[in-house]
């Protein structure tokens, strides 16, 4: 059963159609992967469901409820959190209240302050970072900075995370440990989108992948599809085997 | 032992603040009619750059509106508590200040906050402008004076009633501090778009703390109303009101909540010492270059270093005394 779905999804940036009538799905519990080239409008779509840019020509649906009109927090409340390309934390607040963040208003009912200060140590425990709760979120390392937005992410009690580029600039073992992290919340019943360009990583979790090119779906199936599909080996993965040769 | 207790932060922080309130609750009866005046200069001076601060201290959206939410504040009572005339009783008076300015308050949010950094700054800015000739316009045309008369209550009843607004004042500032919506406003200053991702209304948070805040600058106005007999509309609308909270602000620091007391303090009473000289604002505008250069993080970050510094020795006293506690028993 589909938890989210998009119906001819446009949105354009002056003449350009960042993402043009994108039709999509995701069911509860998959991990769903989003690829494609850069300015392929992934991150678009993904501002487009979190309600960061308003949706206007389309319909998202969220567990049957259309999200068209709603705000970023409103999104959040019913339970679709996000992380960010660019990671978005806030520096000067120590790593525990960033998360604490997330615990007191990503809940659509009021949580008491005992509550949410227990939900974000449970949140900061899954993502291994207790320890650094007292530390300001701009010492971190970028990795670490990654897991407090995903444990704010977490702290909201999402039913679907959107993960944009969770793996980008971080190195192989760290790699390793996003993926085994993300298959983890996926196990606590979360559904997950994730933009990702680490290959590696789409193919290792994701049960399907969709492929975007300047704003359109090119192609959508299952890792093994996508690994075959000439359109996409053209626009997307050829270019990473000329890169790597 | 109990002098330990005592003497353990817990206890000596409210110990403190309560004996500087009763010693300020005390003081009429035994001072001059010249430290009053200045005591209630303090106070108003304390209120504006602490409401100040409540608002753009944690978002860093940096209002210039609040002279025109004090002047608004003046112009209540100017109206409501005339001279000869008062047509509602002084608390009313007071609370309908503190509404009208919230209301204003709440208006301009609402049209101004989607606006970020300079030019929300500039927004406010030009509204202060805008409304004192609308004022000065209207109370021309309408009234036939430049100026209005206001009822009087004496000195002492402007200070108890300025003492009043100052620890209502710092106690909503503390709490809202506290509590998860100064998490949210903090959030939004660090970060907005994360911050309403996180599911946190920004718009409702900002718009209401500025209308707060905006209150508390009204209710202030109204005070001085009283304490000055005669208002205008230049004295009322007066530029200072929006600069002064600000650069109080800046220069004592908006990290921690007594920051903008120490700054307002410092100011109102250099501004007492240096009025005369016609050059006090020549040489505040020294002092803030100096501070927005060298201690961005005002006198406050200052006493903050120093305390742990301090923080540090006493921990080890405190060990080596704990130590000595376990050898004798």
């Amino acid at each position: 059963m589909p938890i989210l779905e998009g119906q001819d999804v446009t949105k354009h940036f002056g003449g350009l159609a960042a993402v043009s009538h994108v039709d999509f799905h995701v069911d509860q519990g998959e991990i769903v992967g989003l690829i494609g080239p850069n300015g392929a409008g992934k991150t678009t779509l993904f501002n487009l469901i979190s309600a960061a840019f308003p949706l206007k020509s389309g319909e998202i649906r969220f567990k049957g409820r259309k999200l068209n009109g709603l705000k970023p927090h409103q999104i959040c409340r019913m339970g679709i959190s996000r992380t960010f390309q660019q990671t978005r934390i806030i520096a000067d607040m120590p790593v525990f209240q960033n998360v604490l963040m997330g615990a007191f208003f990503g809940s659509p009912n009021r949580i008491s302050g005992a509550d949410a200060a227990r939900e974000a140590a449970q949140a900061l425990e899954f993502v291994e970072l207790s320890e650094m709760s007292a530390t300001p979120a701009k010492d971190l390392t970028l990795e670490n900075q990654k897991r407090v937005e995903l444990a704010r992410a977490l702290a909201t009690k999402p039913e679907m995370l959107l993960l944009d580029e969770l793996m980008a600039g971080l190195n192989s073992t760290e790699v390793s440990e996003a993926m085994e992290l993300v298959t983890k919340i996926r196990d606590k019943g979360i559904t997950i989108f994730m933009v990702e360009h680490v290959m590696k990583a789409i193919m290792g979790i994701c049960g399907r992948i969709i492929v975007l090119h300047h704003g359109e779906k090119i192609a959508e199936g299952t890792c093994q599809e996508i690994g075959c599909n000439k359109k996409v080996i053209e626009v997307y993965l050829g270019e990473e085997t000329h890169a790597g040769s | 032992m109990n002098i330990a207790t005592f003497t353990s932060k817990k206890f000596l922080v409210p110990g403190v603040l309560v004996l500087i309130l009763v010693m300020l609750a005390t003081v009429p009866l035994y001072i001059s009619p010249g430290p009053r005046t200045l005591l209630i200069d303090f106070f108003m001076y304390i209120i504006l750059a602490v409401s100040w601060t409540m608002f753009s201290g944690p978002t860093g959206y940096i209002s210039l509106a609040s002279a025109a939410f004090f002047g608004i504040g003046v112009y209540t009572p100017a109206l409501l508590y005339a001279q000869g005339a008062p047509l509602l009783p002084l608390p009313a008076v007071l609370v309908a200040a503190g509404l009208v300015s919230f209301c204003c308050a709440l208006l301009v949010g609402a049209a101004t906050l989607r606006l970020r950094g300079i030019f929300f700054t500039m927004f406010t800015f030009g509204l202060l402008e805008a409304v004192r000739p609308i004022i000065q316009y209207c109370e021309l045309e309408f009234h036939g004076a430049r100026g209005r008369y206001v009822e009087s209550i004496g000195p002492n009843g402007v200070y108890y009633l300025m003492l009043f607004a100052l620890v209502a004042v710092m106690v909503t500032a503390y709490l809202l501090k506290r509590s998860r919506w100064g998490l949210a406003m903090q959030g939004i200053g660090g970060n907005e778009e994360a911050a309403a991702h996180m599911g946190v209304d920004t718009t409702r948070v900002k718009v209401i703390t500025f209308g707060l805040s905006g209150a508390f600058m009204g209710i202030t106005g109204a005070i001085t109303a009283i304490n000055w007999y005669y208002v205008d509309p230049s004295s009322a609308f007066n530029l200072n009101y929006s600069f002064l909270p600000l650069l109080m602000a800046l220069v004592g620091g908006m990290g921690q909540l007594y920051g903008p007391v120490i700054g307002a303090l410092g100011f109102a009473y250099l501004r007492w010492v240096l009025l005369s000289t016609q050059y006090y604002m020549l040489i505040f505008g020294g002092i803030m270059i100096l501070f927005i250069l060298f201690l961005p993080g005002g006198l406050a970050s200052l006493i903050e270093r120093g305390r742990h510094r301090l923080g540090g020795v006493v921990a080890k006293l405190w060990k080596g005394g704990g130590a000595e506690q376990h050898a004798n028993t």
